[in-house]
């Protein structure tokens, strides 16, 4: 079967680099596209944000609630916790 | 034990702020939640995905506010007016603050009744901030677009024309639907259908379109609205999964009110369709490359995940793709017509354009409708400028002009009929009509604007009556866009053609 | 179906004919000539002549549209309220049957807009 994208835009501003950086170190199969003032990130399946590898980019903590500062749009389900933001279809399972 | 507590626990124990009443039964307290049919054995077990707290929603949105503001600010200083595309694209903005912005306030409504009403906590709390921020984004589209109406027409008096004009009395038609029904059915109609599935149709067309024509401040109050608009998605997604879990008789429930207000978005946004492919004088995307993406790539992939719950695609997808190729033109065509009784100007594009409709609808535009544009440029220029001077028969349930076609035959009107009570009501679609003949007696009090003018109801008889009790300035708000004051402006901000007269003198 | 409410629910109807100060509401539609984006919709009284509906109301509102003149009259064909219809042209919209939101459609065969487009 087929599995159907996630995807996820966010804002073209500073914050957001180090973010879709940090997405493309975690998820190797996610394809990004440049669009006017947004990036438009696509996945299938799944896709993580995680909170250390953005703290890492950025060189200081990142919350992952600051997602809220830049986030544009998106679509799948979502669950957010301290360490991770993922977007997903089907049942959500907690991977590593 | 840890001091500190992680966001699942900091999100219990800061939205779970509700107790079972005592002195009146929780029936009474909350009225309005069970009506619907919908079943609810487990309000607890609601739970907001991003687990946002009221304490962390101040913060962020603190933050928002003062970039916005920084940016608006300086919009302004830098005359940032003068950097747009064409004077055109004007009218994009016109559209969105007579139509959308209403929306906006009439969703703080909305969101602040569910805030009350919904007898969850966690569902309250979610509603609440919605509630918070769609007043918000009412207030910073107001003040963003209130430096447009220092220099140009048709922004002055878009709260009186929401109520008033005809174009504007679809939008308002399908937000006074949405709050007259209940809790449960206005989170599929705004949070679900609105909000999750269509909002992206909305969104791009309006804010890539402000970034390629060269309008900060819209891409700016845009993208500020946009991040909250990501919690609003959830929200309705995760109301309408609540459902759907808590008991299976509600799903029969839940699809209707799918189909219903997937199709009443859909009609809503053909307004949209237009302003993408028409007032923007730079397209980024057009509308059908807008729907594949958006709504058939996106859309599909959630109604995949959705089939475990026993819920399918909304009704009529079949209309939505075979009209994909027809809409904004059919829709830029009664804008056209209908250009006197309009606060916003149209016109007939220019040869680029018409050469970019032809390539982005290969099979549709030069057969149907560049004859028609073209006829119409040959009247304006034997100084004929062609305006319909008989008013439109209107959808009883979208009230749009009937102007859309039949699927097999794209030069049929489409009409389709009801009886109810010893009265006609007419409908310009399949969908429409489904919905009136599941319940007429809420749509017989449709308010139509063509009708009531012909009830005596708006000014008096004559065109002139009207356009003064809808307060516009004749002349200046209305009409074509060639011609305008708004064009004289422009053409003398790009320091070519006459000077214009002061606008405050107008 | 009807509506479900938290109690008695009774729609008031906004366009019954007693709102229209004697007039009837009719809806006219040129078929296949969306140059004119929709149907129109008129009051009119109900003892108007459907030659008067046709000869005069009719060129007012089309006329703007090279195919006008070049209607054959005789050649037109109606459709009331769905159903094919041979108006007689002396009598007058209530004796023809035209009654409150009556919607008249007509044809013109060998007429198809501008450039052949259905416009």
């Amino acid at each position: 079967m087929m599995v159907d994208n996630v995807f996820l835009a966010l804002q073209s501003v500073d914050e957001a680099r180090y973010i879709v950086e940090a997405i493309e170190d975690d998820n190797p199969e996610a394809k990004i596209e440049y669009q006017p003032a947004m990036m438009r990130i696509t996945a299938p399946g799944r896709l993580t944000i995680k909170r250390s590898t953005v703290s890492e980019k950025m060189g200081r903590d990142w919350d992952p609630q600051e997602l809220q500062l830049v986030l544009v749009t998106f679509g799948g389900n979502v669950d957010e916790t301290d360490d991770e933001f993922t977007l997903y279809w089907g049942e959500y399972s907690k991977q590593d | 034990m840890s001091k500190r507590l992680n966001l699942k626990e900091r999100y219990k124990h800061m939205t779970r702020l509700g107790w079972e009443t005592t002195y009146q039964s929780m029936d009474d307290v909350f009225p309005y939640d069970t009506y619907e049919g919908i079943k609810v054995k487990d309000w607890d077990a609601w739970e907001d995905p991003f687990r946002m707290t009221m304490d962390s929603y101040w913060k962020y949105q603190g933050e928002k506010e003062k970039k916005l503001y920084a940016i608006i600010d300086a919009f302004a200083q830098n005359n940032g007016h003068t950097n747009l595309s064409d004077g055109r694209y004007l009218n994009a903005l016109k559209l969105f603050l007579q139509g959308v912005t209403p929306l906006e306030y009439q969703a703080h409504r909305g969101f602040a009744h569910n805030g009350r009403h919904m007898r969850g906590e966690g569902a309250r709390v979610a509603c609440q901030m919605q509630s918070l921020d769609e007043l918000r984004h009412a207030q910073t589209q107001i003040h963003t677009i209130s430096h447009y109406n220092k220099h140009f027409n048709g922004f002055h008096e878009f709260p009186h024309w929401h109520d008033r004009v005809w174009y504007l009395s679809v939008p308002k038609s399908f937000f006074d639907d949405a709050r007259t029904a209940g809790p449960f059915e206005f989170m599929i109609a705004v949070g679900f259908s609105f909000e999750y599935v269509l909002t992206n149709l909305l969104f791009v067309p309006f804010m890539s379109g402000a970034a390629f024509n060269g309008d900060l401040s819209t891409v700016t109050f845009g993208f500020s609205a946009q991040s909250d608009e990501a919690r609003h998605m959830t929200l309705g997604l995760e109301a309408m999964k609540f459902m759907l879990e808590q008991h299976e008789d509600n799903v029969p429930i839940v699809q209707r009110w799918i189909d219903k207000w997937t199709w009443r978005g859909y009609k809503v946004l053909s307004l949209i369709a237009a302003m993408q492919d028409y007032m923007l004088p730079e397209s980024p995307m057009s509308w059908k490359e807008a729907w594949e993406v958006y709504f058939e790539e996106n859309g599909g992939a959630l109604f995949n995940d959705l089939a475990r719950y026993g819920i399918r695609p909304p009704k009529y997808l079949e209309v939505c793709a075979a009209e994909k190729d027809h809409l904004s033109h059919q829709v830029w065509g009664v804008l056209y017509n209908y250009a006197a009784p309009a606060a916003m100007h149209t016109w007939i594009p220019d040869d680029r354009k018409l050469d970019w409709l032809s390539e982005k609808y290969p099979d549709t535009f030069d057969k149907y409708y560049r004859p028609r544009f073209l006829h119409w440029r040959e009247m304006e220029k034997q100084g004929k400028r062609f305006y319909n001077g008989s008013l439109p028969m209107l959808c009883q349930l979208c009230q749009i002009p009937m102007a859309f076609t039949e699927m097999d035959d794209f030069t049929q009107t489409c009409f389709r009929t009801s009886e109810y009570k010893d009265d006609k009501y007419h409908f310009c679609s399949d969908g429409c009509k489904d919905i009136f003949d599941y319940e007429p007696e809420k749509y017989v009090q449709a308010w139509l604007p063509v009708h009531q003018i012909y009830q005596g109801n708006c000014g008096g008889p004559t065109l002139d009556d009207v356009l003064k009790w809808y307060q516009f300035n004749v002349g200046s708000d209305n009409f074509d866009y060639v011609g305008s004051e708004d064009e004289a402006r422009w053409n003398d901000l790009q320091g070519k053609g006459e000077k214009p007269a002061d606008k405050s003198a107008a | 179906m009807s509506v479900l409410s938290i109690g008695e629910y009774e729609g008031t109807v906004m366009d019954n004919v007693e709102r229209f100060h004697g007039n009837q509401l009719v809806y006219i539609n040129w078929e296949k000539h969306l140059f004119f984006c929709a149907p129109h919709a008129f009051p009119l009284p109900p003892d108007m002549p459907f030659a008067a509906f046709v000869g005069e109301l009719l060129p007012a509102t089309y006329s703007a549209h090279p195919d006008w003149e070049k209607i054959d009259w005789s050649s037109v064909e109606w459709l009331l309220d769905g159903e094919a219809f041979t108006p007689d042209m002396d009598a007058s919209l209530k004796d023809n049957g035209v009654g409150h939101k009556s919607c008249l459609r007509f044809t013109t065969p060998g007429l198809t807009g501008i450039g052949g487009s259905g416009s």
